[in-house]
């Protein structure tokens, strides 16, 4: 078997460039980086056939047709590649309809982590009953997040409203 | 009849309904009734293959008998049967409880009417994993139960499952496309992409070679599992679906990965168990889930974060290699299905019954016994209380474990015992917290099961008596386990596919 280089080359290629879009942000950079990835997949399947030969239809000499197999699997493959870009497409035009912009955004929870690291409190599922203090920050702790459910509900709320 | 034409019907039972369940999208209680019968029946032929596939070994069904072995080839062994009667039955009860108000949340107009279609696809596609015969028929099964999770993930579209979502599609499109890069090596490789032909073939390669394959397909799969260090997408996206469809996700998804690594360690590379890797993964595993887990104040993503922990102990008998640790490995499989769904559904009556799943907002739904006992009961199963079943197959795993004698094992031992620990710490957590502490002043509900449909009671009751059940049926079960482990050691199922061959 002899592989071609260029196509080996081409999808490397591929491969790469959709590897550092997935890294973006951005919903839309993301699909276009899952679709050149996607492509570069398939670009190596069409190595892994083997030599190029005829068309694989039922009476064709067996010895000069190219593998049929890989091309089933790409067929299966570029399919799936469409339903994804498809629903990426839609996911991302929801995001930008729902927040204005189409990019990933951080776990919320990591988030509030972040900000009681920063602002020197314990998690919030320590609860420390033993000195008045303590439980009384850990009251006012639930309360700011409980307000900040209300204004998340409350901005969804408006949202609806301007819909 | 030829029991192998029984094996397709796992997959091609729910598609069917999946159709009409579209169809009758106007008439949502038709669609619940369509949608439990056929569950109910897969379960029913599941048990029945698993109980042909244990009297007679691995029962093959070459997909339209195309010659020379170049169609798709479906095979119920021991371990794949187990499984899809699992699933099946999981499925089957977790389909009683999404509702309108439970599937849209917030926000109205939701496609409701699209969740039964989408739920019996996604059943579908786990049967069609757990029981495909070739590497590209398993990516295939891989990808019916991802496009149906994105639809249930994202159900309502409302803006906290979308952000969640996309973490989850970006990642799971990722592993994807890894999948295919493994599997476009392979052929390129080999030749061949079937399960019988490949372990051989795999052996004549170059060594290093053969590691790079089995590291991609590792790290795909681990992903899947949400294995250390690639689990960060799971604690955020799990948690915001709905109750039903996170119970299903925690419970089955991620034992697909886990299935998956089997497969691929045993059949594909018996002879590089690479158990000093899998062993400090499945360690780190276990601690790091664990004591994220600690942390939370959640419920749902404290459970979403004991799901990733109790991967490690799955990954702690395939690491082992040995039948007593594949066969405490695949008990272990089997309890943890049943277990996390049961809890993330009480969960969901938690939520429904107390307002809420935040710790810090849930009180006194002591006064609600029977719920208190539907919580208590798996979650003590979880931390590994004797006499449950997490217990059995905690003890199984330590004891395969321990007869290695490798100080890296000895170390898995002290860290699966840990985590037990710090299981029962969390779960004990919540059920201080929601259960026995005091309510707000300023929260008045009256806490009562009648908020809830009756059949929702039942149904998680019986979920809930399945899981104990586990323990009575312990020993018939393991008995189950370890021959499917010698089947797996034995290479039956190589033999038997090429049998088969029309």
């Amino acid at each position: 078997m002899t592989p071609t280089l260029i196509l080996a080359i081409a999808g490397g290629v591929l491969i790469a460039a959709g590897v550092y879009l997935l890294l973006e942000r951005s919903l839309m950079r993301i699909l276009a980086g899952v679709m050149l990835a996607g492509n570069g997949v398939n670009l190596l399947f069409l190595v892994s056939a083997g030599p190029a030969g005829d068309a694989a239809i039922v009476g064709a000499d067996p010895e000069t047709i190219a593998d049929p197999l890989p091309q089933a699997m790409v067929l299966t493959a570029i399919v799936i590649t469409l339903a994804t870009s498809a629903f990426l497409l839609a996911m991302s035009y929801r995001s930008f309809q729902l927040e204005g912009h189409d990019e990933v955004a951080d776990d919320v929870e990591d988030a509030i982590i972040r900000r009681r690291a920063e602002a020197d409190l314990s998690s919030e599922a320590y609860v420390d009953t033993s000195s008045d203090s303590d439980s009384e920050s850990g009251g006012r702790d639930d309360s700011e997040s409980g307000g900040r459910i209300e204004r998340e509900t409350g901005s969804r709320a408006e949202d609806e409203d301007i819909r | 009849m030829d029991l192998a034409n029984l094996v397709p019907i796992p997959v091609l039972l729910p598609l069917l309904a999946a159709g009409i369940t579209l169809i009758l999208a106007r008439h949502p209680a038709w669609q619940k009734i369509v949608s439990g019968t056929t569950l109910g029946l897969v379960a029913v032929f599941a048990l029945v293959l698993c109980l042909a596939a244990d009297a007679q070994g691995p029962i093959v069904l070459w997909v339209g008998a195309w010659p020379d072995g170049l169609g798709i080839v479906l095979v119920a062994d021991r371990l794949s049967s187990l499984m899809v009667l699992v699933s099946s039955i999981v499925t089957a009860i977790v389909v009683i409880f999404p509702s309108r108000r439970d599937v849209s949340d917030s926000a109205d107009g939701a496609p409701v009417s699209v969740f039964h279609p989408t739920f019996l696809v996604l059943t579908a596609g786990v049967s069609n994993a757990f029981l495909a015969g070739d590497l590209f028929n398993l990516f295939v099964g891989f990808e019916i139960l991802l496009f149906s999770s994105y639809v249930l993930i994202m159900l309502g579209a409302t803006r906290e499952r979308v952000r969640a979502g996309s973490t989850y599609v970006v990642v799971s499109v990722l592993s994807s496309t890894l999948f295919l890069l493994a599997i476009s090596l392979v052929y390129g490789a080999t030749g061949t992409v079937s399960f019988a032909q490949l372990p051989e073939r795999l052996a004549a390669l170059d060594p290093g070679l053969q590691l790079v394959i089995q590291l991609l397909l590792l790290v795909v799969f681990g992903i899947k599992a949400a294995i250390f260090p690639l689990q960060a997408w799971l604690p955020d996206s799990y948690p915001t679906a709905p109750a039903s469809v996170t119970a299903v996700f925690a419970g089955l998804l991620t034992k697909v990965g886990v299935f998956a690594i089997m497969r691929m360690q045993t059949l594909l590379f018996p002879d590089s168990p690479l158990t000093d890797l899998l062993l400090v993964v499945a360690i780190l595993t276990m601690l790091l889930g664990i004591l994220g887990a600690l942390a939370q104040g959640e419920i749902k993503r404290l459970l979403s974060f004991t799901l990733v922990s109790h991967i490690g102990y799955m990954l702690l008998g395939i690491a082992l290699g040995s039948e007593a640790g594949l066969g405490a490995s695949i008990f272990y499989i089997v309890h943890h299905i049943l277990v996390q769904t049961a809890l993330f559904i009480v969960v969901g009556l938690i939520e429904r019954v107390g307002g809420s799943t935040s710790l810090a907002r849930l009180g006194g739904l002591a006064s609600v016994p029977l719920l208190a006992v539907l919580y208590l009961v798996p979650a003590l199963n979880l931390g590994g209380i004797p006499p449950f079943s997490g217990f059995l197959g905690k003890v199984a795993l330590m004891d395969a474990a321990l007869a290695t004698e490798t100080p890296l094992a000895l170390l898995a031992v002290i860290a699966g015992v840990a985590t037990s620990l710090l299981t029962l710490i969390a779960v004990i957590r919540v059920w201080q917290r929601a259960f026995w502490q005091d309510r707000g002043e300023d929260d008045d509900r009256v806490h009562s099961l009648r908020v809830l449909p009756r059949i929702w009671v039942v149904a998680a009751s019986a979920l809930v008596g399945i899981t104990v059940l586990l323990t009575v049926i312990a020993g018939p079960l393991t008995d189950f386990a370890y021959r499917a482990a010698v089947d797996i050691q034995g290479g039956a199922y190589t033999v038997a596919v090429e049998e088969a061959l029309p």
